[in-house]
């Protein structure tokens, strides 16, 4: 459905994208995971037709976004990192503003939106103003926006960010649900929970360039170790212990600031060895890789930071 | 899939269908605001008319009335504010709410996720403010005509005069307005730009008044234009040649702002 070949975007001097590389299929979830500024907004914006590729090759649904441009948008629906909505306006006015642009009648968006606001559970708001509703309500009411073209493609950038966990999941289980009626969910995102539980596949991004790309499960199974134990000690002790762990077997071993992570197959006899060295740590935590890891691996950074 | 939306044939859809989805947003959008606007589009012509005009007007016509063409003064003032008010009605509609749109509520971004255009987004908020200038101009001309300040049924070819003059502000100061990232740069305008244009442009007083200097100046602005051939046409005075040369002038100039605007726009939705 996409196809990305060198693709490239400059800033001026500043280089946002780097030469990346991916193809999307029909009806899969594909996810850019990275960390603030590594160039996931600027290939989404590409890839929705508003920003045009300085270097490469990229092709969407067979048509070029530079000369395509509205025959592409028309077949997508976009959820932008910054809500667009129009405050002033009613949540059904701002649906019905939406579908005009999109040249649908008037009736036709009467029809849908009824059901895509039950869809986000937004039915009984219908009449209100935009600008009082929640953040998680007002990012509802986007996607739900974003659907009323009943795109193929659905581009969603940063769809949880600056969400309270609850808002959240009720973001994420709309999104499952799409993703089940076999709409193909594009979606850029720094927290690797949403990446594991929406994404088939995803790549990690950093700093322009795609740095490993697979399922979540492979990319863990590929450049992490199946459980990690988390050590924590006093600050006047991290650094002694850090170097006295150098004698517990370990597959890798990453000391952060605050604590010291072990990649092992099995974190409670390595917990058990880490004893036995006469080392009690402050706090331990056996637990399983997640993409945190990977991306830590992959880049020597921590996603947040 | 997609159904329901018409540009999934190509090649695309012709601009102007775009920019009227893009009208029909803004007059949604208007739909709340616009009986308040109505009464300040009433009162606004009452108040001049009624001060400067008559108010004013009766110490200008006891000193005789030679210098603006043998009219009362009511009369002359009339089709030179009617010009000024589609610029300023025009000059506001083209900076804050560009602003608004790209910046503070983002609704120009919302419109770039659908298959319009940077361009259609820049046409449909014009047509838009056409509309507006008419409906501002209309009232106007009407108000002037019950205060007794229209002389021949010409002055209804000063209408769309008018809102020419305003669609030409428009179209240059939008095309600049896009580019803006604050709104300190719009107080500016309106300071230095709209209100000696508003004083100079031959709305008060003819610009043979000027200085001799100072009169080439005023005859490059486009409001000047505007006035001209406003007031010639309300006193029946307007020749053909003349009036070309005033349109021209005008939509020359509103072609160069909509020609620039094109690019500005992309520049700033597409970055």
């Amino acid at each position: 459905m996409i196809r990305a070949r060198g693709l490239v975007k400059r800033f001026g001097e500043f280089t946002a994208v780097d030469g990346v590389d991916f193809e999307l299929y029909r009806g899969e979830s594909f996810g850019f995971l990275g960390p603030n500024g590594a160039g996931k907004s600027s290939t989404m914006r590409m890839i929705g037709c508003v920003s045009p590729p300085s270097e490469g090759e990229l092709s969407i649904l067979g048509l070029d976004p530079v000369a395509d441009g509205p025959v592409i948008r028309a077949r997508l629906g976009v959820v932008p990192q910054e809500d667009t909505l129009d405050l002033e306006l009613t949540v059904r006015e701002n649906l019905l503003v939406y579908g005009r642009y999109f040249g649908m009648s008037r009736e036709l968006i009467r029809e849908r939106t009824a059901r895509l606001l039950d869809f986000v559970q937004l039915s009984d708001r219908a009449e209100d103003q935009v600008e009082p509703l929640s953040g998680g309500m007002k990012r509802r009411l986007t996607i739900a926006r974003s659907l009323i073209n009943e795109p193929e493609i659905l581009l969603l950038d940063e769809p949880t960010t600056g969400l309270d966990p609850q808002a959240r999941h009720a973001v994420w289980d709309r999104l499952f649900r799409l993703k089940q009626q076999g709409v193909t969910l594009i979606l850029t995102t720094h927290y690797m929970d949403e990446a594991e539980q929406l994404c088939d596949r995803l790549v990690v991004m950093d700093r322009g360039k795609i740095a490993a790309e697979g399922s979540p499960r492979e990319l863990i199974e590929r450049y992490s170790t199946p459980e990690v134990l988390e050590l924590r000690f006093e600050p006047d002790r991290h650094q002694v212990a850090a170097e006295k762990l150098a004698s517990v077997p370990a597959e890798r071993r990453e000391v952060l600031a605050d604590r010291i992570l072990l990649y092992v197959t099995d974190g409670d006899a390595t917990l058990a060895a880490v004893r036995a060295l006469g080392l009690e740590p402050l706090t331990s935590l056996v637990r399983r890789s997640t993409l945190e890891d990977v991306f830590l691996r992959l880049t020597g950074r921590r996603l947040e930071d | 899939m997609a159904a329901g939306t018409r540009e999934l044939t190509r090649p695309a859809l012709p601009g102007a269908v775009f920019a009227v989805r893009e009208l029909r947003f803004w007059l949604t959008d208007y739909r709340r605001t616009w009986r308040g606007s109505i009464y300040s589009s009433l009162l606004n012509p009452l108040l001049f008319l009624g001060a400067m005009g008559l108010g004013l007007g009766s110490l200008v016509n006891s000193r005789g009335d030679a210098a603006i063409g043998g009219v009362s003064y009511l009369t002359f003032l009339a089709p030179g504010l009617l010009a000024a008010t589609a610029m300023t009605t025009a000059v506001g509609e083209s900076t804050y709410p560009v602003l608004a749109s790209v910046k503070w509520v983002k609704t120009y971004q919302a419109a770039t996720a659908s298959p319009l255009r940077p361009a259609d987004i820049f046409h449909g908020h014009m047509l838009f403010v056409a509309l507006r200038l008419t409906m501002n101009c209309a009232i106007f001309l009407a108000v002037a005509a019950v205060l007794g300040a229209v002389q021949s049924p010409w002055a209804l070819a000063s209408l769309p005069v008018a809102v020419l003059t305003g669609i030409t502000f428009n179209a240059v100061i939008e095309a600049w307005a896009i580019t803006r990232t604050r709104d300190t740069s719009f107080a500016v305008i309106f300071r230095f730009g709209m209100i000696p244009l508003f004083l100079f442009s031959g709305t008060f007083f003819p610009i043979t008044q000027l200085p001799a200097w100072l009169r080439p100046l005023a005859y490059l602005t486009p409001l000047w234009h505007g006035v001209a051939l406003c007031r010639s046409l309300s006193l029946g005075t307007a020749t053909l040649g003349g009036a070309l040369i005033h349109v021209g002038y005008l939509a020359g100039l509103a072609a160069v702002g909509v020609a620039v605007g094109n690019r500005t726009y992309r520049r700033r939705l597409y970055v």
